[in-house]
């Protein structure tokens, strides 16, 4: 009885799917300013799908067509203002990020791809906003920036832009990693709040489909920050904590070990997909 | 005077009633599943159709076209297609099955479904203290989405 009445809903669903036109991600390819995006690429081993795909594959055109035109992307402009502070003097040792690192664009290549990644210093996993934190505080003598305030998102974003274009590949190997890792993976899974859902109820087990006009994707963050439409220029751990409210759950606090494991194990996620920041999502 | 009277008989009894009603509404630990479903009503008050409907809708509360396609909502614009669509659902299912998915899913199909369970406190972890040791919807507003259900038929 149980079987039979599960084989009806899966046809039901089926069927329902089909009469979408847009319930699979697009076929269409990405490029920035003449650079081609991976958008597509092979799953790290261990992953439940076969394919790693961008969030931008399930975006309407209009959306599509923003990221591609630089000029067009309005998340380009948080990204100009994290330019002016990346030279803005800070702090009492009287420097700015470019008085030790330079020109970003040789400096910091390569980091949006490679973070979050082991900070010895904290027994911690580290991601772009704590380290601008780390340096912020033990070098320029100026205050850290408090969670999605004061130019954390607008530099973040411009630093991780460094890499556009770069496929993600953080490094599991370096100190205890792979057991935060681990807790990232078993939090992936945990059903939270008064809905009973977890990160895989919608972005493994139903990527592709759509909540109401949400056509739900596989919640790669290889874009964050991302400009989104309905919200503006948003952080990862912002929009993770988004949709754990939204499972009516409490949210646990930004850089929280709980959240800094989540942003480990979901960049792991999307290990071979370029660096799009700033990504432009409904 | 006579009038006034009435009147607060008719309270009175209003009152009486609501309570009765409430005292034999049945709570969300103590449901009962059978091989057929949920058979008795949550509340002993039958169903309204007409308020089910709302709360179907209401994005606060049942929020059914996040998930479902239906039909009979055709005005309201992007249904959702991660359960499958419920145009003619009575046909497909008795009243004590429909009750048990809408109050517990899971007890139904297996407890992999990603449909919450509207009248359960076997929920997920950390809910948030506003909606601890509450269930989504009230048993009333259960019976009143399941007289709404049971109008889907073709």
């Amino acid at each position: 009885m149980k079987r039979l009445l599960i084989a009806g809903v899966a046809l039901a669903a089926g069927l329902t799917a089909a009469s979408w036109s847009m319930a699979e991600p697009v076929d269409d390819t990405l490029e920035i300013d003449g650079k081609p995006m991976i958008t597509r690429a092979k799953a790290p081993e261990g992953m439940p799908f076969d394919e790693v795909l961008s969030g931008w594959l399930y975006r309407e055109a209009e959306t599509r067509d923003l990221e591609r035109d630089t000029f067009e992307n309005p998340g380009m402009v948080p990204v100009e203002d994290g330019e002016v502070l990346w030279s803005k003097v800070d702090g009492t040792a009287g420097k700015s990020c470019a008085t030790c690192h330079g020109d970003a664009a040789e400096s910091m290549k390569g980091i949006g791809a490679t973070f979050p990644k082991w900070d010895a210093d904290s027994n911690k996993p580290i991601n772009v906003e704590l380290q601008i934190n780390k340096c912020r505080t033990e070098q320029m003598g100026a205050e850290a920036y408090p969670f999605d305030k004061g130019g954390q998102n607008e530099l973040t974003a411009y630093i991780k832009h460094q890499s556009l274009g770069l496929p993600v590949q953080i490094d599991l190997a370096e100190g205890d990693m792979q057991s935060w890792w681990e807790q990232g993976k078993e939090l992936y899974y945990t059903r939270t709040g008064q809905l009973d859902l977890a990160c895989a109820s919608c972005h493994e087990a139903n990527a592709g489909k759509f909540i109401r006009a949400d056509h739900l994707s596989q919640g790669q963050v290889n874009g964050f920050p991302v400009y989104r439409l309905k919200s503006g220029f948003t952080s990862l751990h912002n929009r993770f904590r988004g949709c754990i409210r939204d499972t009516r759950a409490e949210m646990p606090k930004a850089f929280s070990d709980e959240l800094m494991a989540l942003e480990t194990y979901v960049t792991w996620r999307g290990t071979g997909l370029s660096v799009e920041t700033p990504a432009v999502r409904p | 005077m006579m009038r006034r009277m009435n009147f607060t008989l008719g309270v009175a009894a209003a009152i009486m009633l609501s309570t009765a009603a409430l005292s034999s509404e049945i709570a969300p630990e103590a449901v009962e599943f059978t091989d057929e479903g949920i058979t008795m009503s949550l509340t002993g008050t039958p169903g309204d159709p007409v308020e089910g409907a709302k709360v179907f809708k209401n994005t606060g509360l049942g929020n059914c076209l996040a998930c479902h396609a239906n039909e009979d909502m055709a005005s309201d614009q992007f249904h959702g297609d991660v359960g499958p669509a419920l145009d003619d659902v009575a046909s497909r299912y008795d009243e004590p099955l429909l009750r048990a998915i809408v109050v517990n899913s899971k007890t139904i199909f297996t407890d992999e479904t990603v449909m919450p369970g509207f009248y359960s406190l076997d929920v997920g972890k950390n809910v948030a203290e506003k909606f601890v040791g509450k269930t989504i919807l009230t048993a009333q507003q259960v019976e009143d989405v399941l007289a709404y259900l049971g109008t889907l038929k073709e």
